[in-house]
């Protein structure tokens, strides 16, 4: 007998350990998410993925699939509340697309458009963040940082590096290089690292390679980000 | 017998902390513009230079606020447009103009007049026609109640013709995938 549990009115099929989010993508059904990327743990962070279970709000990426679970995902009130989360986003940090070169393959940016986020509803904290440009290769921007760890996770548990960590509680967490001087430069960190492919918005950059891809090229011009389960970026 | 004519909606448009854009890209609607004037007239607008706004059924702002005579331009277009649009970046979240919002007016001033390379006996501007500067640029719903937004730097022409003609024929404006973006 095979396992399933509804999603949206939909019959979902899991096998034993997955999570609600891990057998939709499986499915192919898209539940907007951030911090969550199939590679790695789920860090349950985000929020963005809630989903109601049998009435109950908790995270898709967290929560293990049962088998006659009732989900919803797709709803009114689901969907008001991740955009309110998106807003607090955006508000929080200094997300100025038009000079950003992940513009067209930010999922921030591009989950935003799924949810139709037309303004972000709240007043802009214009917070002040230092860029660290000291490697010669790569540009850390903090300005645009979720805190969704994922640069955290894969140098800790895929480069076994520990270049990245989040410090401080709150409104005052931080991402943070794990060096005396703070700095990129004065660590190990390398092109060739999981932790520099894995940024889904524009903190972690490649120098000189920004606005390769023109216009209307880009991972999310062409589809939307609920076009495919997990977005796959675009080489840049 | 004639169908008595349907009145036209008024239009009031104006650029604050903005470059034009946006409404370079509203005129790229092109021949569609025709079509457009069937059914609204222009009140205050780059467009008619007409200076003051009188009462419109919609106002669309773009840029953000930077100084005293944006607040008071915003709040007279508040004050008397039924639906109020914010439109293109620098309208919704400050845009490029917010920018300086990391460092203080003082320094940008003196930067910008008198710091600066190439500049010989430069001042900053003091005369009192100049509108103050803010101390930091804010987006529009930051003042004032804004009831609809087109994001995008600029907004396609597309997107612009999409809310219009939404609101004229009273739907609520919606953007779909092709026409909502940031940039």
């Amino acid at each position: 007998m095979i396992n399933t549990f509804t999603l949206d009115g939909m019959s979902i099929p899991f096998s034993e350990g997955q999570t609600i989010i891990q057998a939709a993508m499986a499915a192919g059904v898209y539940i907007p998410h951030l911090c969550f990327n199939p590679q790695f743990k789920p860090h349950g962070s985000c929020k963005l993925c809630t989903v109601k279970v049998n009435g109950r709000q908790s995270s898709s990426c967290t929560h293990q699939a049962l088998s006659g679970m009732v989900v919803e995902s797709n709803t009114t009130q689901i969907n008001d509340e991740r955009r309110m989360l998106l807003q607090m986003l955006f508000v929080e940090g200094n997300h100025f697309c038009p000079s950003c070169e992940k513009s067209g393959n930010c999922q921030l940016q591009a989950t935003a458009y799924e949810l139709h986020m037309m303004s972000p509803h709240f007043d802009q904290f214009f917070p002040d963040r230092a860029v660290d440009a000291s490697h010669p290769e790569y540009l850390l921007d903090f300005n645009r940082c979720i805190l969704c760890s994922l640069c955290v996770r894969a140098s800790r548990d895929v480069d076994s590096k520990n270049v990245f960590a989040l410090s401080g509680r709150g409104i005052k967490s931080r991402l943070i290089v794990n060096a005396k001087s703070g700095l990129l430069a004065d660590t190990d960190f390398c092109g060739d690292d999981k932790a520099a492919n894995v940024c889904p918005v524009g903190v972690i950059l490649k120098k000189r390679i920004g606005f390769a891809v023109p216009i209307g090229q880009r991972s999310f011009d062409e589809q939307p980000i609920s076009a495919s389960p997990h977005p796959v970026m675009k080489e840049v | 017998m004639n169908e008595p004519a349907q009145p036209k909606l008024r239009v009031a448009t104006t650029s604050l902390a903005g470059c034009f854009g946006c409404h370079t890209s509203f005129l790229d609607i092109d021949e569609r513009l025709l079509e457009l004037l069937k059914h609204i007239e222009f009140d205050r607008s780059p467009l008619t230079d007409i200076k003051h706004c009188g009462p419109c059924d919609i106002g669309i702002i773009e840029g953000g606020v930077c100084n005293a005579e944006n607040v008071h331009v915003l709040r007279e277009f508040r004050a008397n447009c039924k639906i109020l649009i914010a439109i293109g970046a620098c309208a919704i979240n400050g845009g490029l103009p917010a920018q300086r919002n990391h460092l203080s007016l003082a320094e940008v001033l003196e930067e910008v007049y008198h710091a600066q390379h190439g500049l010989v006996d430069g001042f900053i501007p003091n005369d009192p026609e100049l509108p103050l500067p803010l101390d930091k640029v804010h987006p529009l719903h930051e003042v004032v109640k804004i009831d609809y937004f087109i994001p995008g730097c600029p907004p396609s022409a597309d997107a612009i013709w999409k809310v219009l003609t939404d609101l004229l024929d009273g739907r609520e404006p919606e953007l779909g995938h092709d026409l909502i973006h940031y940039d």
